[in-house]
């Protein structure tokens, strides 16, 4: 019953890209069915499918798992990138709520008008360097390890990796005040796994474009 | 230095409501700290309690947690309320973050503009009654057992209870057809330490009202 997971979503980043990015570190090979239009997305749910009829889902262990950060807990703890105890999944769950609502900022900005993005984009650039980059600085240089928890890699720093390349995204010099954090880019990027998503040909996605926008906009009716 | 853990959060339900439903359902006595003033939520940020300035706060067994998933997470885990292993997790982490949603919308309602109200209202119903109170009804039918998960009690179970009040609350008639909720319903609210905190007195807090808004735009001004 244990073949590769199989991940339905539109083929663009969106919410399922964390997902992306936590199988590839796990060195977990995965399948994908795009979801290209309204009548596909139709179709997953009158199947019955999509639990609450929503994407991201993703077929794994003979399960259809929907809800990003259930998926995401599942692939952590099934891959030992969860942290050795309790206390050490607080931490992780701590840190990566944090990049997930710097990212949540990130993903909407391509879905917003014209003044609106300036404006957030703005607020995102502020609150990556003023509330959650600090964090995360910080966390690094007080223990002086390579990893956020328990010495050793974890589900938060994948996170915190793809939060960091998205931030530069929206401003190349994003990282230009944390030190550690530059480091830490540098190490995570070149983890074997992780250097083999960073490369073109992976299944990683490109950042939304507006051709894209229209493309979400129609299948999800928004 | 471990004590009885300690809330610090506006003394209205909010983010931290489900927080001290868990607790409360765990059996776990708790203190609480009210913030009612802007300045008192500065102090906090300045003093370094807060990792992403925010509140919730929950400073449990020597941590200082915020991110009320994380917390729950937490408070889930260490009180047997998390399933019996990775796949009972992941099904509650599924209807646990479905409800989160549902739950989302009634959070916000307070805040939308006055012309919005109505349509607000009607898609909580909708939301309620199309898309997460028949998985839950199915979810009971299909096995027949007392609880959402593992036939035991869970962070599900607890979630779902407050999640049928709290709709219930705004509109009474909600549960009309849902006959094994109606049953749940009954049964979770003669569980005695839920029984507890149904009653007057308990740490409950009452629905928001004029003077919660208030105050949540006072305290949280930027």
């Amino acid at each position: 019953m244990a073949g590769k997971p199989k991940l339905h979503y539109t083929k663009g980043r969106g919410k399922m890209e964390s997902i992306r990015w936590l199988l590839a570190a796990a060195g977990v090979e995965f399948e994908e069915e795009f979801i290209e239009t309204k009548e596909d997305l139709e179709k997953l749910r009158s199947d019955g499918v999509l639990l609450f009829q929503q994407v991201p889902m993703v077929e794994i262990d003979g399960m259809r798992m929907v809800q990003t950060r259930a998926i995401l807990s599942y692939i952590a703890a099934k891959y030992n990138l969860y942290g050795k105890d309790l206390k050490e999944r607080a931490w992780i769950d701590m840190y990566v709520e944090g990049t997930t609502d710097l990212m949540g900022m990130i993903m909407y900005l391509p879905f917003q008008p014209a003044d609106v993005k300036e404006k957030n984009l703005a607020l995102i650039t502020e609150r990556a360097t003023t509330r959650y980059f600090p964090v995360y600085e910080k966390a690094l240089k007080d223990h002086g390890q390579d990893y956020l928890v328990g010495n050793k890699l974890s589900w938060a720093d994948v996170h915190l990796l793809e939060a960091i390349l998205m931030a530069e995204e929206c401003k190349p010099d994003v990282l230009s005040a944390f030190p550690v954090l530059q480091a830490f880019k540098g190490r995570i990027s070149n983890i074997p796994t992780i250097k083999k998503f960073l490369q073109p040909g992976s299944q990683r996605k490109p950042p939304t474009d507006e051709k894209f926008v229209a493309v979400v906009r129609k299948i999800f009716n928004i | 230095m471990s004590g009885k853990p300690r809330l610090t959060y506006l003394n209205g339900r909010g983010r931290m409501e489900p927080i001290r439903w868990l607790l409360a359902a765990a059996g776990v006595e708790f203190e609480e700290v009210y913030l009612e003033t802007k300045e008192q939520y500065d102090k906090l940020i300045k003093d370094g309690f807060l990792l992403f300035e925010q509140v919730p706060l929950v400073e449990i067994d020597g941590m200082k947690m915020v991110q009320t998933r994380a917390i729950l997470s937490y408070i889930a885990g260490k009180y047997n309320l998390y399933g019996k292993d990775l796949k009972e997790r992941a099904l509650i982490d599924m209807y646990v973050e479905g409800i989160a949603d549902l739950m989302q919308m009634i959070l916000m309602f307070p805040f939308s503009p006055p012309d919005a109200k109505e349509k607000n209202l009607d898609s909580i119903k909708e939301r309620a009654t199309n898309r997460y109170f028949p998985v839950f009804e199915k979810v009971l039918k299909q096995h027949g057992q007392d609880f959402l998960v593992g036939n035991k009690f869970s962070w599900a179970d607890v979630q779902l209870m407050e999640a049928i009040l709290a709709v219930e609350e705004k509109i009474p008639a909600v549960l009309s057809g849902f006959p094994k909720l109606q049953v749940f319903k009954t049964k979770m609210s003669n569980m005695p330490t839920i029984k507890k905190f149904l009653q007057p007195g308990s740490p409950r807090k009452p629905p928001p009202d004029a003077h919660y808004v208030e105050t949540v735009l006072k305290v949280f001004k930027k």
